[in-house]
């Protein structure tokens, strides 16, 4: 079919307006799906668009790729459950960078076809989005297998890591010189993307299960990047707009993620967090050392003759699906006219903003799902403070305890609510392997057991009341 | 070289819009925004349907083309799917459906 170019350029025009409007309308849950809708419009004008464009002259590979890809997104997505949405995401993002270092791959062998040397402002595009792409296909890969425990969550360290990752590092900085000063064979080229494979498994080896927020946050947005430097690949003015989009917004959430954790970026990447259990004594002085029980008939009582009720939910609570549980304690308090809260923290879970779908999917209202710095200055006047299944993001060695690993990071004031009920498996560390002095505090009543079992009996002790 | 300059206006241009319109999503909404952006970047799908439809040649062409179909397929149909999924189930306090 001949269609003007021009017309393609307005298509693709389209499409971006289309993407930014769709994440504006991501700002409110209430217009959030009209977003994902206009988005996904113009990723179908987009479509359209490419596939009357002249250049392609053979449908073979793309239908067959297509009706093999699709369903295998659709399916994935329909079936994920949403504890595991951190995963899902991941390999839709390594699905993204793999594709982007393909497309690259493919600009590469269509100049060596064609039989002229390549220019230099054609192979940097190439090289740099080859890189990106497969370290944020194979790092992707790494995370998926972490978070879905087919391999340790704990940071893997060994001696000379850095060492061994500098020098992969170093290798790829060498091939792309080689590439970049007229030597553009495939031999350098396939080394080059096979070191950029290895420095994406290497780099996120050393990350433990805790840090994975920021590390899809920080995939994400290195395949935004590889999809916009592929645009400049392609001179594919579209592709340069969403990819930079997505790598603005993966950096955004990078560096709140890091910064909800009191951590650098690198500290993140680098630091193998957790990797070693806490040494020497980390409880605060005003502690008095002994932890307090209670049954659950106790803390029902408690809590149904409380006015104001804030709930801290961690991931513990999505591990014991007890959501739903968390959700028909929830109501029975709020038919005893009780007030109910839920104070959210940036990390709850394994990937920003994880806990609200955790909680949406409960049917929990979002109206009732607060920010730390907006819920925190509220715990002093609640009556009790119900932390389920979170730990770190609730300890006060954060604040109070120089010699603690999590010092300095924001947590939830959960300590400042008249009593404080912890819903907790066993006096086990949390996933950092920090000890929590909060545990040991006077007004501080521990309720152990499965979390769901345990919220359960809560709101059947609440309703009988 | 002037085609160079112009898409490097365009990127940086598009820093500022990702970063200005990123800034007003409420962290409430990160997941869904990270699996949205996670279905935009699957525009790649385009540059997939380019070097596929190009017919490159040979075994490796191929190969290259129809993986880059399938990852992008995956990406753009998943992503989009997922985002969907999740945001159905934001509902206010108000909101129709509430049990």
């Amino acid at each position: 079919m001949n269609v003007p170019p021009a017309v393609l350029t307005v298509a693709y025009i389209i499409t971006a307006v289309l993407f930014i409007l769709g994440l504006q309308f991501l700002s409110s849950p209430k217009t959030a799906r009209r977003g994902n809708i206009l988005a996904m419009a113009g990723m179908v004008i987009a479509i359209v668009a490419t596939a009357l464009d002249t250049s392609i002259i053979s449908w073979t590979d793309i239908l067959t790729g297509a009706v093999i890809g699709a369903p295998i997104g659709f399916i994935s997505a329909r079936l994920v459950k949403m504890t595991a949405m951190p995963q899902m995401v991941a390999l839709f993002n390594g699905a993204g960078g793999g594709a982007a270092a393909l497309v690259s791959s493919g600009e590469f062998l269509k100049l060596l076809n064609a039989g002229t040397v390549p220019t230099l402002a054609q192979m940097v595009p190439i090289v740099l989005s080859c890189i990106i792409g497969s370290i944020s296909f194979s790092g992707s890969l790494v995370a998926f297998a972490k978070l879905q425990e087919l391999m340790t969550g704990r940071p893997i360290t060994y001696a000379g890591q850095q060492i061994v990752n500098a020098l992969v590092l170093l290798g790829i900085v060498g091939l792309v010189v080689v590439l970049l000063t007229g030597n553009a064979t495939p031999g350098p080229f396939i080394g080059l993307i096979a070191a950029s494979l290895l420095l994406g498994v290497l780099a996120v080896l050393p990350i433990g299960g805790a840090d994975m927020p920021v590390v899809i946050s920080l995939l994400n947005s290195f395949t935004g990047v590889a999809v916009a430097v592929t645009g400049f690949a392609l001179n594919s003015t579209v592709l340069i707009i969403s990819g930079t989009l997505v790598g603005a917004s993966g950096t955004l959430l990078t560096m709140l993620m890091a910064k909800a954790m009191n951590r650098s970026l690198a500290n993140v990447l680098f630091g193998a967090f957790g990797a070693v259990k806490s040494s020497g004594p980390q409880t605060a002085a005003e502690s008095s050392g002994t932890v307090r029980s209670a049954s659950a008939d106790d803390v029902a009582t408690l809590l149904a003759y409380s006015r104001n009720v804030i709930i801290a939910p961690g991931y513990g609570m999505a591990v014991a699906q007890a959501q739903h549980a968390v959700r028909e304690l929830t109501q029975n308090l709020e038919k005893r006219g009780v007030d109910v809260k839920f104070a959210i923290h940036p990390v709850a879970g394994r990937m920003p903003g994880h806990m609200n779908v955790l909680l949406a999917e409960a049917n929990v209202p979002y109206d009732q799902l607060h920010e730390m710095d907006e819920i925190n200055p509220q715990f002093e006047s609640a009556d009790v403070a119900l932390i389920i299944g979170a730990n770190d993001v609730t300890n006060p060695a954060a604040r109070n305890v120089p010699n603690s690993p999590i010092y300095g990071m924001p947590i939830l004031d959960v300590d400042k609510a008249k009593n404080v009920v912890v819903l907790k498996r066993s006096m086990n560390p949390g996933f950092a392997g920090i000890d929590n002095p909060l545990y040991e505090n006077p007004k501080t009543m521990m309720l152990f057991g499965d979390a769901k079992d345990s919220v359960s009996k809560l709101a059947a002790g609440v309703a009988a009341s | 070289m002037d085609l160079f300059l112009i898409q490097l206006t365009v990127f940086v241009l598009a820093v500022f819009v990702g970063y200005h319109v990123i800034s007003k999503v409420p962290s409430m909404l990160h997941t869904p925004l990270m699996s949205a952006t996670n279905a935009v970047h699957g525009i790649v799908i385009v540059g997939a349907m380019l070097v596929a439809g190009a017919a490159i040649g040979g075994a490796i062409g191929h190969a290259i083309g129809l993986a880059a179909m399938i990852l992008g397929a995956i990406n753009v149909v998943g992503g989009f799917a997922v985002t969907e999924r999740m945001l159905e189930m934001f509902k206010g306090k108000a909101g129709p459906g509430q049990s």
